[in-house]
């Protein structure tokens, strides 16, 4: 357990110092400078701003210094966003985006679970048939289709939410529901089809004809075996949701990290492409390993190799 | 001689040896013909109504989006003077006046744009560039992917270990950061490379396809290449990948002709779900603005265009909306019953 344990973080180790070695020379090989774009500034001024970030210095060098300081918990100033250090901004904006993300989860967690359940009891009948062609179209649709579905209809048409901003619960609501349609599609599948796969499991049939009630056998013996595949689920979605909440962010004007992230990316804020980078990526992957182990002690029937 | 009655030897009448006649030799006659692999497979999928629909709308949307814009009176960049904003099935002045003098105006069947274009050809090229992009894209993703999971399986040991390690480090990389990144990155030294002689070509096909395609090479593999992977593993231990070795066959085409072919179910069925994955994610990356190069319209690049004027124009935006949704649905499901069909063990 422990060596698997190890091997996995050591993985994940090695997957973050990729990406963040990736991101460098990839955004260094973006043309253009931070500073540019903007109106009006001398050469010499743009040489003593290079200077004072070290950007005039080899890019080999760069990649060092920068790794080292990150290495130590310094993500640098953001060369953009004068005064304001990367963690700053992240501590900032990040809350925001955890909100919706948590939010639209939890919304996916406590809808799909049951919806995928009844779908597997009442198998064969109209109601399985329904949530499974939900399941399959909640699928196919893009993110943003969703999203201008909703704000068009619930916005705009029926004016019953605000569409612009973060300041009442109502405002969350369209984001959430945009944002957790999709993992409430693959939840409501994956927890149908391991459910039918339980329920056709000895055990069940014994629990039967010991006479335990109904009710007791649903929830101790179905629901807390047919859910774990849904518990390894659960990382990748998180995963989507902070990601994928790019277009939510931006079709929703939300102050969050995805939109900070794409407005840094076309600025070449070099030092915060980096730690938003970086941050993403480690949390993203710290979600995998966490589930992946807590997976392994929740169904003791998987080997650890 | 006295039988044992509870004796395991077989009582033989010598009636047992005689020569069986014509009617007994009838019941051994194969009276079906032998059904091959692709025999089988079609049979359940033409019997699945769920795929066959599935088909039949991705041949329409095809046609409409590879053959009808040749026929189509409009063209997707041809700005029509006065005919901004037109809704659907409506007529510009100067084409009522037209019509009025008894000549034939083809109507605009969605309207057009604010720029005065044929909403109705835009959506088929949308639909065009988004299916090209899925097609092509899988195929990148097929090639490598085969390629790389059956080189890991066929060699296995110290390689296999090494490959899937790699594998394993860009599947957790998170992708949608590293795509918006890549297809900034890559747009410089492409529009470099269409300067270059020899590569207009780049140009034509437009920069931003292009590092799509290179995103969906780099990272988009990996899924591809563990499941021909895991399907090798267990086809490399046959008789008759041990029989070609012995008969002196090298391993390059043990691996095209005996493992890859023998895993073909799996190849089809994967390659089709890959096929709404890729058009998925094109769709979300010309949405943020990332996508095709402007005149050229996609899918994504429509819906987002139309998201400003959507409360007086919500017809634009439902369109391509509805049919890049359609069009991801039918593939979905074609998969699912190519699976049904093909490959019944991988359903779980």
């Amino acid at each position: 357990m422990l060596k698997y344990i190890a091997k996995r973080i050591g993985l994940a180790i090695v997957t973050i110092w990729a990406v963040a070695t990736i991101t460098f020379f990839l955004m260094n090989m973006v043309p253009g400078g931070p500073f540019l774009s903007e109106k009006a500034i001398s050469p010499q001024a743009t040489a003593a701003l290079e200077a004072k970030y070290g950007l005039d210095k080899p890019l080999p060098q760069q990649y060092i210094t920068y790794m080292w300081d990150a290495l130590h918990g310094d993500f640098g100033d953001s060369l953009k966003q004068r005064g304001r250090t990367v963690m700053d901004i992240i501590k900032m904006k990040f809350p925001v985006s955890a909100r919706v993300g948590g939010l639209s989860v939890l919304v996916a967690l406590l809808i799909g679970i049951p919806l995928g359940s009844i779908a597997a009891l009442k198998r064969g009948k109209f109601l399985d048939s329904l949530i499974s062609v939900v399941a399959t179209c909640g699928i196919a649709v893009p993110s943003f289709v969703i999203c201008t579905l909703l704000l068009y209809f619930l916005g705009v048409k029926l004016r019953l939410l605000p569409t612009i901003g973060l300041s009442s619960w109502k405002n969350y609501v369209m984001p959430v529901l945009a944002l957790s349609f999709y993992p409430t599609a693959y939840i409501m599948r994956l927890m149908r089809s391991s459910m039918l796969d339980v329920l056709g499991q000895d055990y069940m049939r014994t629990a039967k004809a010991k006479g335990v009630s109904g009710i007791l056998i649903l929830f101790k013996h179905a629901l807390r075996n047919a859910i774990l595949p849904v518990v390894t689920y659960v990382g990748p979605m998180l995963a989507y949701t902070v990601t994928g909440s790019f277009v939510v962010e931006k079709i929703f004007t939300i102050p969050g990290l995805g939109g900070e992230f794409i407005t840094a990316i076309s600025g070449r804020d070099y030092t915060l492409i980096m730690g938003t980078t970086i941050f993403l990526a480690t949390l993203i992957i710290v979600m995998n390993v966490i589930v992946d182990i807590v997976y392994k002690i929740v169904d003791p029937r998987i080997k650890l190799k | 001689m006295k039988q044992n009655p509870i004796s395991f030897q077989l009582k033989l009448n010598p009636e047992d040896f005689l020569p069986a006649t014509e009617e007994e030799k009838q019941s051994q006659v194969v009276m079906r013909e032998s059904i091959s692999f692709w025999k089988d497979g079609m049979r359940r999928l033409v019997r699945n109504k769920v795929a066959m629909v599935s088909i039949v709308v991705i041949i329409v949307v095809m046609l409409f989006s590879f053959v009808v814009p040749a026929f189509y009176p409009y063209s997707y960049k041809e700005q029509m003077k006065g005919a901004n904003n037109l809704a659907p099935m409506e007529y510009s002045e100067e084409e009522q006046a037209r019509i009025e003098a008894g000549e034939k105006v083809f109507p605009h069947i969605f309207g057009t744009d604010k720029m005065g274009r044929d909403y109705a050809i835009r959506v088929m090229m949308g639909s065009r560039i988004s299916l090209v992009v899925g097609l092509i894209a899988t195929g990148i993703i097929l090639i490598i992917g085969s390629a790389y999971g059956s080189i890991a399986a066929f060699f296995g040991g110290r390689v296999d270990l090494i490959m899937m390690r790699i594998v394993d480090i860009i599947y957790t990389v998170p992708d949608i950061l590293l795509i918006v990144l890549l297809s900034f990155a890559l747009n410089a030294p492409l529009e470099n490379l269409k300067n270059a002689p020899g590569f207009a070509w780049v140009g034509v096909v437009g920069k931003n396809l292009i590092s799509i395609f290179i995103v969906f090479a780099l990272l988009y593999w990996v899924g591809m290449a563990r499941m021909v992977r895991s399907q090798v593993l267990m086809l490399k231990e046959s008789e008759y990948v041990t029989a070609a070795r012995a008969l002196g066959v090298g391993n390059g085409k043990i691996i095209k002709k005996h493992l890859l072919t023998n895993c073909i179910g799996t190849l089809i069925v994967t390659t089709t779900l890959q096929i709404p994955s890729s058009i998925f994610t094109e769709s979300f990356l010309s949405f943020l603005g990332m996508g095709v190069a402007v005149p050229l319209p996609s899918l994504g690049s429509l819906a987002s265009d139309a998201i400003n004027g959507m409360n007086t124009y919500p017809y634009l935006l439902f369109i391509p909306a509805l049919l890049i949704s359609l069009i991801i649905l039918s593939f979905n499901l074609l998969g699912d019953g190519l699976r049904d069909a093909f490959d019944p063990k991988l359903k779980n």
